[in-house]
């Protein structure tokens, strides 16, 4: 019973409810790094990655520290402060640990921090009052359908440099048309659950 | 130029020249996300114009006593502050919109646009100079907002602020998800289009940031 209702929620956070496509959060990001397909590959993994530790951190101190103490209230100054923290720290362990590592994906690190995508997983973690292997799930069902959203819009990007656009549509525009056809795909997955 | 010019100067600055959404193509999450209607896109730009202005004010307020190494977290924790202000009045007085856009409230904090202006003009500048900062480019969001509010509601729903205006049968993918990137990628090509025109621009405009 439990495990269904895990799956359920992996496949609702990654396809049906997918950040980019019905959520439109972490937009800036999504234009910004899909231009070519290693930069995307790189930022999927560390993208899925911070969220699923960011859902577990928050989510503890969120129940024990600031439930008791009653400072629910100063969730959007914690957890950004939390995530802040815990990111800084990852970019220097990786940089002691595994420099291999960090030289591949230390870059998309940084711009992480203040990201809205990574902010939302925990407050709507809190929000819809998931338990911790739910947060979990949640978690990494949105890293998932994030990085899922990257892969196919590098993708297509990829063969637009060949295309011929019109003056004015080049760049951000004709992404943005792209974008909105590939959320007309995703409204077909919005049938294969009901929550 | 006198002070009430370049005040002025300022303000238009984040209006046209600058606009947030349209010429920096910043913060798009939201400008996509709440802008399904028209009243909730323009509820979101007070909301953001209200957090730029006064994030701008303290940030300035306080700029000789932060120490330059801690300036980015403490510029994090200014606008984290303003956006629960915003985000508990909102719960309190608007509470139908906010139970449709709570999250994008809350998610006001992650703001590329804000913290820029804090880094590249409030920390920099005295406080009225940067209230004006503030306020044009808290304007320049909410005109962009309303913009695609209007076209979407009118388009998807035939109505404007929640009254029917147009008795014929709506476009309801304007309202859906993928109607948000359509009416945001028409109206980017339609400003580059009038800027490479009429204005002789390069058209450069959204060259994407973060």
């Amino acid at each position: 019973m439990e495990f269904s209702r895990l799956l359920e929620l992996f496949i609702a956070a990654s396809l049906i409810n997918n950040f980019v496509f019905t959520r439109y959060l972490g937009l800036c990001i999504f234009f910004g790094v899909t231009k070519k397909m290693d930069t995307a590959i790189g930022m999927s993994v560390t993208f899925t990655s911070v969220m699923v530790i960011s859902a577990a951190l928050n989510w503890v101190i969120y129940k024990f520290i600031m439930t008791p103490l009653g400072l629910g209230f100063l969730e959007i100054v914690i957890f950004i402060g939390v995530v802040a923290g815990f990111v800084q720290a990852a970019d220097t362990i990786m940089k002691k640990v595994s420099p291999g590592l960090y030289y591949k994906l230390g870059i998309y690190l940084a711009l992480i921090t203040t990201n809205c995508i990574i902010l939302a997983v925990p407050l709507l973690n809190v929000s819809e009052g998931y338990n911790f292997i739910q947060s979990l799930a949640f978690g990494l069902g949105s890293g998932i359908g994030f990085s899922l959203a990257m892969i196919i819009m590098a993708s297509i990007r990829e063969k637009l440099e060949l295309a011929e656009v019109p003056r004015s549509f080049r760049g951000l525009p004709i992404s943005f048309v792209l974008t909105g056809l590939i959320a007309l795909a995703f409204l077909g997955f919005s049938g294969l659950i009901t929550l | 130029m006198s002070n009430t010019a370049s005040y002025w100067h300022l303000f238009r600055n984040g209006i046209f020249g600058e606009n947030p959404v349209f010429r920096l193509a910043l913060s798009l999450c939201p400008a996509v996300a709440v802008t399904s209607g028209l009243k909730n896109g323009f509820l979101m730009g007070i909301a953001v114009l209200f957090v730029q202005t006064m994030a701008n004010v303290t940030t300035s307020l306080i700029r000789k006593f932060i120490h330059p190494k801690v300036r980015i977290p403490s510029y994090m924790f200014i606008i984290a502050t303003w956006v629960t202000v915003t985000d508990l009045a909102m719960a309190a007085f608007a509470r139908d919109v906010y139970a449709q856009m709570g999250l994008y409230i809350k998610l006001i904090v992650a703001f590329a646009i804000i913290l820029s202006r804090s880094e590249l003009f409030a920390s920099k500048n005295k406080v009225i100079p940067s209230f004006f900062d503030g306020l044009g480019m808290g304007m320049g969001f909410l005109l962009a907002l309303v913009i695609i509010g209007f076209f979407r509601e009118l388009l998807g729903k035939g109505s404007l602020w929640g009254h029917p205006v147009v008795d014929t049968k709506p476009l309801l993918i304007m309202i859906l998800p993928a109607g948000g990137f359509f009416a945001m990628g028409i109206l980017m090509g339609f400003f580059n289009w009038v800027d490479i025109k009429f204005f002789g621009g390069t058209g450069a405009g959204g060259a994407g940031g973060h």
